[in-house]
């Protein structure tokens, strides 16, 4: 950062990197929601995706301990400590894990060599495997249709370009404007507002001072405010054990996805006013959880993010009776442009 | 669906409503001042660099704020004799914890970690550093009005001269002390622009170079979007 020359571009890229690759997969798991890209044929390509997104909250959580920042510091020390929620072996669990009674050297030694080796590797075969699923099937457009279905008589799709010049020169637009924005916050606004680096982190990691508000980075802070929002013991079970539960199934709950939506159509274009409805109502509730994931609990904003929980599931369990439901417009045979 | 849409928008905002507000003095900016950076410098080796260090700020670096070397050797190089080394101190950590409390925090990156929702922490840094006042309950004698119960005595009190906490929680100088409120003002001023400064040395040449980029950017985004159209006019 100061004695190597040019070495605050190199970290300022990593830190303002993290949170870009969030907004990207964001905005493409909400494209994939838009568009139904998930559905039938392209379950292999959204579960790949959902692994993708899983692994990424490993590497963006393994890597966040490096600084070694008071945040750092005890945002690893609440998210390891979750292991302990599990009944019987999840205290001896939580010290394997660590390596110690709290976080310490061997915690950062395991996950840093987790954050530059394992992780990555994992996310590369990802990707490929994401790609070579999609190859199989080709990609959606906006209006849902099959473009394999209709062929030329030479065997093309008469809806289907080439990614090759068309995509190419599209995406090289997509990524200088994506790099605009990226330059803009690298360069004159590293730290993001404290939402890229929290400004606690600044503070080095200290074992014996416990933040009074412990805060994850804002990608994270959805699926925070699910964990918090579980605040009562119930069916014998720990609250504690249930917000672990929920914050897990919330995640992975996305990959039943193709398997939820009973809807005729792909498309938000052709689909009826209650999904349009209830992908409002979780967009809004994703927001409303990932604002109150950085706040302090209070009685009032607990019970907020209990109500976006519950709708945040209702989202997808009630997905099934609110898409056979919906009215639909008519899927066209054609791509209309 | 509207009403339910703006329901939900609209009850979380009961719940969002803060609760504690720190009040902030507004920090000059001097992130462009050399001379002012300067006597920042001066002031923070002369009253800082005993019990706090800056172990990731190297001396030569104040070359960077129009100095020479040599003019570094001469007048700051109080706590070693190598310009090459970082600004580290003598007490140890225990002892200071023992003597304060609290061990005082290393200060290379204080600017950046006192920011927060009220200010930035060049802010905070000024309004601390004006706002001690006499306090007999305090072992120094000493307390503060955004850093409650600090264990750092006031440092630069002959400077300052001595506050008291008034009964409508303003700050009243009751013993005026070498300075005039003015010119303390402006001497807290210059040190807090270098403690920022410390915080990020680069930072000028950093907004300096993303000009740079960002008008690269755009000419590449003129291209890209002339080539893209090209590309795609026939397929619509």
């Amino acid at each position: 950062m100061r004695d190597v020359p040019g070495g605050w571009i190199i970290r300022y890229m990593h830190s303002t990197g993290a949170s870009a690759f969030f907004i990207v997969v964001y905005m493409h798991m909400f494209r994939g929601l838009l568009y139904g890209s998930y559905r039938k044929p392209r379950e292999l390509v959204w579960i790949f995706g959902v692994m993708i997104f899983l692994v990424l909250f490993g590497e963006a959580f393994m890597g966040y301990l490096l600084p070694w920042g008071q945040m750092s510091y005890w945002g690893a020390q609440v998210i390891l400590n979750m292991l302990s929620a599990i009944p019987l072996i999840g205290n001896e669990l939580a010290i394997w894990v660590r390596g110690d009674f709290v976080v310490s050297d061997p915690t950062l030694n395991r996950m840093f060599s987790l954050h530059v080796i394992a992780m990555p590797f994992m996310l590369v075969g990802l990707v490929a495997a994401h790609i070579m699923a999609l190859h199989e099937v080709g990609s959606n457009n906006p209006d849902g249709v099959e473009i394999k279905k209709k062929k030329g008589p030479d065997g093309i799709p008469l809806d289907g370009i080439p990614f090759h010049p068309y995509y190419t020169v599209k995406d090289i637009v997509g990524i200088v404007v994506f790099l605009m924005v990226f330059s803009i916050i690298v360069f004159f606004m590293p730290e993001g507002g404290g939402y890229f680096l929290e400004f606690n982190n600044f503070f080095p990691a200290d074992p014996m001072v416990t933040p009074p508000h412990i805060a994850p980075v804002w990608y994270f802070t959805p699926y925070y405010s699910i964990l918090r929002a579980n605040t009562v013991n119930f069916f014998w079970i720990d609250a504690k054990l249930w917000g672990v539960i929920f914050m897990g199934l919330s995640t992975i709950i996305f990959v039943f996805l193709p398997w939820l939506d009973r809807s005729p159509v792909k498309s938000i274009r052709y689909r009826g006013p209650l999904y349009k409805g209830a992908l409002a109502i979780f967009v809004v509730c994703f927001f409303i959880l990932g604002y109150l994931g950085m706040l302090a609990p209070t009685p009032g904003r607990t019970l907020v993010s209990q109500v976006c929980t519950i709708l945040y599931f209702a989202f997808f369990l009630l997905m099934p009776i609110y898409t056979s439901l919906d009215k639909c417009k008519a899927e066209p045979e054609r791509v209309t442009g | 669906m509207k009403k339910l849409l703006i329901a939900l928008l609209c009850a979380p905002l009961l719940a969002f409503a803060s609760g504690a507000e720190l009040h902030l003095d507004k920090a000059p900016d001097h992130s462009r001042d050399f001379p002012a950076l300067q006597n920042g410098a001066k002031v923070f080796v002369n009253y800082c660099l005993n019990c706090h260090s800056a172990s990731y700020f190297r001396y030569n670096r104040l070359t960077d704020l129009g100095l020479t070397e040599q003019q570094v050797k001469a007048n700051l190089l109080l706590a070693t004799d190598k310009v090459g080394e970082t600004m580290t101190i003598a007490m140890r950590r225990a002892d200071a914890k023992q003597w304060f409390g609290a061990a005082p925090p290393d200060l290379t990156v204080i600017a950046r970690a006192r920011a927060s929702e009220f200010g930035s922490g060049s802010d905070w840094l000024y309004t601390y550093l004006r706002g001690f006042y006499r306090d007999d309950q305090r072992p120094t004698g000493w307390n503060n009005t955004v850093f409650a119960n600090v264990g750092m005595p006031h440092v630069l009190w002959e400077l300052q001269g001595e506050q008291a906490m008034g009964p409508d929680h303003k700050l009243v100088l009751t013993q005026p002390g070498k300075l005039k409120s003015e010119e303390f003002d402006s001497m807290v001023g210059d040190l807090v622009a270098f403690l920022k400064h410390m915080g990020e040395p680069m930072a000028n040449f950093r907004k300096g170079l993303g000009v740079i980029v960002l008008i690269f950017l755009a000419v590449l985004f003129v291209f890209s979007y002339a080539l893209k159209r090209e590309y795609w006019k026939d397929i619509h």
